[in-house]
């Protein structure tokens, strides 16, 4: 399904990369501001699932350029991944482990809690991308 | 504010049944999402509401001073809020799907139905 | 060493079984795959006779911990009484497996049989070996189960499965009695030890739960061995294969509760309800056997009601309980396997050969099959207590123990002994010497030497216990006996000891007793005019068919098939059971109901959400019911934000927006709002709807009134910076603290949208849409086939209006 509408097209051009800087942002401010990778990733998915709506399914994949099943399996292999880390530092499952960096805060902190979200954030995108195309895609 | 509260989540879930019992499918659906949003909101509810600040540690303190709104309800409702959108989803797509099979969305004619 | 020799018989038996199907599959024959088979019981038997031999008449015990915590061990404990029913199980199974290649000759299932026999086989052995009652319980329960295999092995047969079902639900439901009265025991007692309960005696008897100990744990012995008023079940259990009956149905399982009470006579046994109770049962069964074996005319059904006489005989003299009693217990119990399995091996093969069981048709066979007809001669005159055959030796004490217990007990006794006679006339002798009355199915010819060899072998060993008892009393019968008393018994068996009482009745025994024999069809015929429809099967019968007939109401009552029902049986349960406590605990009178900090936004807020929840069920359009649901989302998104939340706020806003994408999109396919109830049923689902409402309602007044500890909230809110790096708490608990939630929550996530896709995208099965509604199918395809093929000519968005006339076509095409 797809809506033929110029001003549609022309709003989404702007507001589709608007929406997913958005997204980045509300991600990364999430550890310390409200936000975060369930946030980041249902505003993400509205702006791929807007740019369907003007374009087509089709083309909005084209733009992903990841079919959405493999983001939600890269999803959780990132969280799962994030929660070994500590394994191998002989910590229990799912402990985290930071790294200090030489940068301003917020980014001077860089740990395995911040892959997890990460993982979140790919699975909700791709779970509600996956959804929504399919759903567009049905004759 | 408790009471009000109380009041609109019993309002939600007497909606939420109320779908639930209709014969069309369709209608079923909109049940199952008052029913998600009914739940949430008994939670945030039953956990005491409070005014004050986010559970948000203000720059330069170590730990959330008080007053603050209780974070650990908010974290249950956050996940629930998303799992229930993939379920709703779900049922979406399970109503669809039934749709096509059967013919029908009246309930009571897919009693019995298989394959 | 010895404990080892105790342990390892069972790995052996349990090797057996998938040996059994390999065997099969490897094609050989089923006589061969008797002869090889029966090595495991055999070199069970040798392990187990060697243990026995080389402790010196002390009791041989191993114990495996298995779960400490509930005080249960593999432990296995072989005194006396367990080497006899040992011996019977390993000796008699060995004969029983070679039996069965030749019984079963042409059986393509005979590979699954020997799996269960020898299923049976392992969990009979650890019924007489356990020494932890728990354990002899799973053992016990085991032997119920495979016993209904192997009575329903004729599977094909509505008969052969009526009785397996019935054998299990009557021992079945016995073995839970027992197991309540074991853990009751365990419980008074300390220990579910037999060994470390025999040591105390009958200081149990003094406990107030002692009798309700006994009831359950009889019930289970009861029903095991046959006893009435649970004896129907073993006569229908002969639509087992032959073999199965004589070794399970009459050698060993059935004396299952036999041996539980031998067992546990030195701890249960001496109290005065013991007495009346094992003892009443006991000639009960006997009397009620006895009298229904004389109407019947089919020779493993007449052997079944003798088996019956028997248990009821043993349970009796245990009953009883002096140390004579006890000794003709022993003594009793090794002649009756000794004659009663040849017996049932001959009848095996008598059908087997002639292709009946029916006594009245059958005759003449000693001159074709000699060597079986010996086997049934020495057999039924042991049964009949002829000197100088086993059988009289066990006769002979059984009648004394009788004498030295009362003039009852005696004539009892007496009783089933013609009963006895009369039928080992006419299983043993009546099909051999008798003149033969018509044309038999089958010319008859003597039987593979798998089927003779196993019947005589245990009739002659019968004749050469006769001759020679003292080896066999000393070795086998004494140590049994002291077992079930609890203290040595010294047994000296001889087979003459002159004129006695005893022996004069077993004179007047053996004459009326062939009298009746004699005149066995008049006989017959009389008793079957008298027949007596109203026993205890009748009323097993009702009962099944009376559960049958509830399942069948309740599953009407509650698996209507219609969604709604079960809608409405889970909400009015919650509704009833919820408000029920909540009313009884007078909470709601007390709760403090203050609106005085209602700000004004906040009530408008409210106001409008119940307001759009109120227009989206009453919407005739889908899209009104979307538009509704989406505000009552917005609504609340703003309730979080108010109350601290900002974080729930978004995520709900988000969510709310793709929701509404999300039901458009699907809607789209689906049909329009139909108001399919008639209104009565909607006003009464109101009513409903908005009960449970308030129930939730007060429910959460309820909850907000409970003090609540902060524990868990005041940790998050206090190390989340400090230990975790974040300012935002909740965002903290889910990535860092409860990450393992969260990981298991977005994998439910991620499940659903593999779920949605495969729902919508998997073609396969979709026949019956496109064959049963066509014009469905096509009408929601046509819009985007519109859409794609002209996009131009479709400027709007291509939702099907909620037009009815529209409607009513989608109407009729359902």
């Amino acid at each position: 399904m797809r809506v033929d509408s110029l001003i549609l097209r022309t709003a989404v051009r702007y507001l589709f990369p608007l929406l997913l800087t958005f997204a980045v942002f509300v991600f990364l401010r999430g550890h310390n501001d409200p936000g975060g990778g369930f946030v980041a990733g249902l505003v993400a998915a509205a702006a791929y699932g807007l740019y369907s709506i003007a374009y087509g399914a089709e083309q909005a994949r084209r733009v992903l350029g990841v079919e959405t099943r493999l983001l939600i399996g890269i999803g959780l292999a990132i969280a799962l991944l994030s929660g070994l880390a500590g394994l191998t530092s002989g910590l229990p499952f799912m402990s985290g482990l930071w790294i200090d960096l030489p940068l301003p805060s917020p980014l001077n902190k860089i740990g395995t809690p911040l892959l997890f979200d990460l993982g979140v954030f790919l699975t909700v995108l791709g779970v509600t991308l996956t959804i929504i195309f399919a759903l567009e895609e049905v004759e | 504010m408790e009471v009000v509260l109380a009041i609109v989540v019993g309002g939600l879930y007497a909606a939420g049944i109320y779908m639930l019992l209709r014969r069309s499918l369709v209608k079923l659906l909109i049940g199952l999402a008052f029913l998600s949003h009914a739940a949430n909101l008994l939670i945030f509810t039953a956990a005491r509401l409070n005014r004050a600040a986010p559970p948000v540690i203000a720059p330069g303190e170590q730990a959330l001073t008080a007053p603050y709104a209780d974070p650990l309800p908010q974290a249950l409702i956050l996940t629930a809020i998303v799992i229930s959108f993939g379920v709703t989803a779900f049922a979406l797509a399970l109503a669809y799907r039934t749709y096509r099979s059967v013919g029908s969305d009246d309930l009571d004619e897919m009693k019995g139905t298989e394959g | 060493m010895n404990e080892w020799l105790l342990a390892l018989p069972f790995f052996i038996l349990l090797l057996a079984i998938p040996l059994a199907l390999w065997m099969r599959q490897q094609g050989l024959t089923t006589a061969q795959m008797g002869w090889l088979l029966a090595l495991f019981p055999l070199a069970s038997l040798v392990m187990m006779g060697y243990a026995v031999l080389s402790a010196q008449g002390q009791p041989v015990a191993v114990s495996i911990p298995w779960a400490p915590a509930f005080d249960i061990s593999f432990s296995l404990y072989l005194d006396g009484l367990s080497s006899l029913f040992a011996l019977l199980i390993l000796g008699i199974g060995a004969l029983i497996v070679i039996y069965a290649g030749g019984y079963l000759g042409s059986d393509p299932n005979i590979g699954r049989f020997y799996a269960w026999l020898f299923l049976f086989m392992f969990a009979m052995l650890g019924v007489v070996l356990a020494d932890n009652l728990l354990m002899l319980f799973i053992f016990w329960e085991l032997t119920s189960l495979s016993s209904f295999l192997l009575i329903g092995y004729y599977h094909h047969e509505a008969g052969s499965r009526s009785a397996a079902l019935q054998a299990l639900l009557v021992t079945g439901g016995g073995g839970l009695a027992m197991l309540a009265g074991v853990v009751l025991l365990g419980q008074i007692g300390g220990t579910f030890e037999a060994s470390a309960l025999l040591v105390q005696g009958k200081a149990l008897q003094h406990h107030p739960l002692f009798v309700p100990v006994l009831a359950l744990i009889l019930l289970g012995a009861f029903t095991k061995s046959a006893q009435f008023p649970f004896h129907f079940w073993l006569p229908n259990a002969m639509a087992a294969p032959t073999p199965v009956s004589a070794y399970l149905h009459s050698a060993t399982m059935v004396k299952a509760g036999v041996y539980l009470l031998a067992r546990l006579n030195p701890i249960l046994g001496g109290h005065p309800i013991w007495l009346y109770a094992v003892g009443g049962v006991g000639a009960a069964t006997m009397l009620v056997a006895s009298v229904l074996a004389y109407s019947q005319t089919d020779l493993k059904r007449l052997l079944a009601y003798s088996t019956v006489a028997a248990l009821g005989t043993l349970t009796l003299l245990i009953g009883l309980g002096s140390p004579l009693a006890l000794k003709a217990a022993a003594t009793f119990l090794l002649a009756h396997a000794l004659y009663k399995g040849a017996l049932f091996l001959v009848a095996g093969a008598v059908d087997h050969e002639t292709g009946t069981r029916h006594v009245p048709r059958l005759g003449g066979l000693l001159r074709a099959m000699p060597l079986t007809a010996t086997a049934a001669g020495l057999a039924a005159l042991s049964m009949a207590g002829l000197p100088p055959l086993f059988g009289f030796i066990a006769k002979e004490l059984v009648y004394e123990s009788g004498l030295e217990a009362g003039p009852i007990w005696m004539a009892v006794a007496l009783f089933m002994g013609l009963s006895t006679v009369f039928v080992a006339g006419m299983t043993g002798v009546a099909p051999f010497w008798a003149k033969p009355s018509e044309k038999l199915p089958h010319s008859p010819h003597e039987a593979p030497s798998t089927m003779w060899s196993g019947p005589l072998l245990l009739a002659s060993v019968g004749l050469l216990t006769g001759l020679l008892p003292a080896g066999a009393a000393e070795r086998i019968i004494g140590p049994a006996a002291s077992s079930m008393a609890g203290q040595t018994i010294p047994v000296k068996l001889v087979l003459w000891h002159g004129i006695t009482p005893a022996f004069l009745l077993s004179v007047v025994t053996v004459v009326v007793g062939t009298l009746l024999f004699a005149y066995r069809t008049s006989l017959r015929l009389t008793l079957q005019r008298l027949s007596w429809p109203w026993g205890p099967a009748y009323l097993y019968e009702r009962s099944l068919d009376g559960l049958n007939a509830l399942a069948r109401f309740q599953t009407r009552l509650l698996q209507s098939g219609a969604l709604r029902y079960y809608l409405l049986t889970i909400v009015l349960s919650v509704v009833v059971t919820v408000g029920w406590v909540l009313l009884r605990s007078g909470v709601p009178w007390v709760l403090p109901l203050s609106v005085n900090d209602v700000l004004f936004y906040e009530a408008a807020l409210a106001v409008l959400i119940l307001g759009a929840t109120l227009a989206a069920i009453l919407s005739p359009f889908r899209l009104g019911a979307i538009a509704a649901l989406g505000v009552v989302g917005a609504g609340i998104a703003l309730i979080y934000l108010m109350f601290g939340a900002p974080d729930l706020a978004i995520t709900q806003f988000a969510i709310e927006a793709l929701t509404v994408i999300l039901f458009v999109l699907a809607f789209y396919h689906l049909p329009r709002f139909k108001n399919l109830s008639s209104p009565s049923v909607r006003r009464s689902d109101a009513v409903v709807a908005l009960l449970t409402g308030s129930l939730m309602t007060l429910l959460v007044l309820v909850a907000v009134d409970v003090e609540i500890s902060p524990v868990v909230s005041r940790f998050f809110a206090e190390n989340a910076l400090t230990k975790a790096y974040g300012r935002n708490v909740v965002n903290v608990i889910l990535v860092d603290f409860r990450s393992l939630d969260t990981l298991g929550e977005i994998t439910v996530l991620g499940v659903a949208g593999i779920g949605v896709y495969a729902l919508l995208k998997f073609r396969k099965g979709r026949t019956k849409a496109e064959s049963a509604a066509p014009s469905l199918a096509r009408r929601s395809a046509q819009p985007a086939q519109a859409a794609s093929a002209a996009p131009a000519l479709t400027p709007s968005v291509p939702l099907p209006t909620d037009d009815p006339a529209e409607a009513s076509k989608g109407g009729e095409a359902s």
